[in-house]
């Protein structure tokens, strides 16, 4: 099972370590994790994903709720959220696969940002699962370089939900 | 009023009301050391012999009084000297600040002598830990860390000050009182609760450190009045309840008693009250609560379901959890539940009359101690035993390394006891083993002239690891024999303190009574005792009730 935590932080060095810390004294997966500062400059955003069975998802939440930096938590499964993934993948083409290749990212929904007479970069940003899907499509072809910004997500909006 | 960081230091800690602190000087800490002196007529300052053993004597100190230890220790190897003893603390939830010096910020991150990222060493071992960088941040941060030790569930919390940060100066007073953040709680439906109380015909009450932790004792005697429940203890439990209340049945667990262990896994419902369910305590998991149902109690909601699946999960303070339970609880009987629990208490590890063995060492001493007599104790089967057959009356009697299980804990720990008792007669019982990892602490015994009786039960072997060695390892007794020639009676009078040698009940009766000075007198008793002797009954780890081992 796949759940996302979305914390609040205190914007201050050793935040980061102190929760991958607890992730890995109590045995915890990160499938993946991304921080920034939010519209409030103290405070930061981090969103981890994470996977493991009820108990263990359960304990996460605990457990990120008794450190002190962290001001709340926000449990969500990916259904409940909305999420998405930045992706810039660079590969080397050939005469052959370019057209393939630039009609899977019309499919999809990816940009090219680099270009050369070999090479080129795509960027896709879109739900982790489509970012994988595009991914797959590349298999194929030689990937030189691949970077992913881990899930970014935030709760659904539902009327009359009681959120600031 | 502008004061430099380390007078702020030393103000913040009397607002916040030490008057005692235990430490070891430094080169980072040296301004620290400076207000110390010109403030000694308020704050005492017991130096010991090493940090490890300031640790353990700020966690003892604050268990036997209560109140929040505190411990200072230099940069580098000061600070890493702190570690067992804030780990040890964390796992015991003992409130305790420690604080250490560091390098100047300018100086951070350059390998400079003695710098070591304590903050970063001791993440994983503290309940929270503050690096201020700048002086502006020593006063709310002082503030913060006592609020945090000593709150919720207690723990340590470490302050890392370094050394520009002691010198510079800013505006003292201003700080805000800070308060713990609000996070939600788990709700609870009381009569649903109420109901399966009432339901129950088997009820028993597992009462654990957290009941010690919220001045609680009295609602768990009431709560047991009331239910007619028999009451087991974990370790960090015992002294919850007097040992003379003839419902208190004594420890569970591993190297519990028989009618506590076996009404415990009878019962059908449990009340279990500022507990962990610590494997030592539950063994094989899928037995342990196999006809019961289980109500937690505790104040920290992560205990819910970490080992245990409770039924109900009641989140906050114990106390105030039980005394509003009380409010709608009538007073019930269960003579049949008394019955069974009579014949379960039968069953018990036969008297030897006479024998030099630790049962009956551990009794003598009890008869010439008092009932609020602080018992310290290190880590093995002295540990056991102490906590199997010392009569224990009044809470907070008992200092012992649980959770850790910190051989070379109880010497420090004996001496905050005493000192946060007001210097009365303390006991500790320790092991050559164990004493042998911190017993330099005997200078600080001395030249603090504390009333600290230490009784060695000497069996010239690592007892408890053999034990195992001799149960699960064929008799293989890999360096667990020790032979060692140290005379521990002559050691402590090398030390200052008076050293006896005993191996039979009338000499130590003869020295006992000799030592029966009051709050006078530092002594050493070393008692030779059998090397075989167990620790029993004893169910081994991961098993349950049924696999209990009864006789050596």
């Amino acid at each position: 099972m796949k759940r996302i935590y979305s914390c609040l932080v205190e914007n201050r060095s050793g935040v980061l370590a102190k929760v991958a810390g607890l992730f890995w004294r109590r045995c915890f997966n990160i499938d993946s994790l991304t921080v920034g500062e939010t519209e409030d400059k103290a405070i930061s955003n981090m969103v981890i994903v994470s996977s493991g069975d009820e108990r263990t998802l359960e304990q996460i939440e605990k457990q990120l709720n008794k450190k002190l930096d962290i001001i709340k938590v926000k449990t969500f499964d990916e259904s409940e959220g909305i999420s998405q993934e930045l992706v810039l993948v660079k590969i080397r083409y050939n005469r052959d696969n370019r057209k393939d290749i630039m009609e899977n990212c019309q499919i999809m929904g990816a940009r090219i940002v680099d270009l050369s007479k070999s090479m080129m970069t795509i960027k896709m940003c879109d739900t982790p699962e489509r970012v994988q899907m595009f991914l797959d499509t590349l298999k194929s072809i030689r990937i030189v370089e691949l970077a992913r910004t881990g899930t970014l997500a935030v709760t659904k909006i539902k009327e009359q939900s009681d959120e600031k | 009023m502008r004061l430099k960081g380390a007078t702020i230091l030393i103000e913040e800690l009397l607002r916040q009301g030490v008057d005692t602190v235990f430490g070891y000087p430094g080169g980072a800490v040296l301004d620290i050391y400076d207000e110390l002196y010109k403030y000694s007529d308020r704050i005492d300052h017991v130096i010991t012999a090493h940090e490890q053993g300031a640790c353990h004597a700020a966690d003892g100190y604050a268990r036997a009084s209560g109140k929040t230890g505190v411990v200072i220790a230099t940069s580098g190897p000061g600070a890493t000297n702190l570690v067992t003893g804030i780990a040890n603390a964390n796992l015991d939830s003992v409130p305790l600040v420690a604080i250490t010096g560091n390098v100047s910020v300018n100086a951070l991150g350059r390998d400079s002598f003695q710098e070591v990222d304590i903050v970063g060493i001791t993440q994983p071992i503290v309940k929270h830990n503050f690096m201020v960088r700048h002086v502006q941040e020593l006063e709310q941060t002082i503030k913060e860390a006592f609020l945090i030790a000593n709150s919720g569930r207690k723990g340590p919390v470490l302050i890392d000050i370094p050394k520009n940060v002691q010198t510079d100066t800013c505006e003292y007073g201003i700080a805000v009182v800070p308060r713990m953040p609000d996070k939600p709680k788990l709700p609870y439906v009381k009569d649903k609760v109420l109901e399966a109380i009432r339901n129950s015909t088997k009820p028993f009450i597992y009462c654990g450190g957290g009941v010690i932790a919220a001045s609680a004792e009295q609602e768990v005697l009431e709560l047991s009045h009331r239910l007619d429940a028999p009451v087991g203890l974990s370790m960090m439990g015992r002294t919850a309840l007097p040992d003379s209340y003839d419902y208190n049945l004594g420890m569970c667990g591993m190297h519990g008693e028989y009618a506590a262990s076996k009404a415990q896994s009878e019962c059908d419902l449990m009340l279990a009250i500022g507990v962990r369910f610590s494997d030592r305590a539950t063994g094989d998991l899928n037995e342990y609560t196999k006809k019961c149902t289980v109500i937690h109690i505790d104040i920290d909601k992560a205990e819910f379901g970490k080992n245990v699946d409770p039924d109900f999960c009641l989140q906050g303070d114990v106390k105030a959890i039980l005394q509003d339970l009380l409010k709608d609880l009538k007073g019930v009987r269960h003579p049949e539940w008394r019955e069974e629990i009579t014949e379960f208490k039968k069953t018990k590890t036969p008297d030897r009359p006479g024998e030099f063995c630790p049962k009956n060492i551990i009794e003598a001493v009890r008869r010439h101690m008092q009932d609020s007599t602080v018992v310290a104790t290190d880590v093995g089967q002295h540990q056991m035993w102490t906590v199997q057959y010392y009569d224990f009356e009044q809470p907070r009697t008992l200092l012992t390394s649980g959770g850790l299980g910190t051989m070379g804990y109880g010497l420090g720990a004996a001496i905050g006891g005493c000192i946060g008792s007001g210097r009365k007669r303390t006991v500790l019982f320790t092991s050559e083993g164990s004493f042998g990892m911190n017993l330099n602490e005997l200078c600080t015994v001395v030249s603090q002239d504390l009333p600290i009786t230490i009784v060695v039960l000497d069996n010239n072997v690592l007892g408890m690891v053999r034990q195992w060695q001799g149960i699960f390892y064929e008799g293989r007794y890999s360096q667990t024999t020790l032979n060692r020639k140290t005379d521990f009676a002559a050691l402590a009078n090398a030390f200052g303190a008076k050293g006896y040698s005993v191996a039979t009940l009338e000499e130590l009766e003869k020295v006992l009574t000799e030592t029966d000075t009051g709050d006078k007198g530092a002594y050493l008793i070393d008692c030779h005792i059998n090397q075989d002797e167990k620790v029993l009954p004893m169910i081994p780890p991961g098993k349950s009730i049924k696999n209990i081992i009864l006789k050596g």
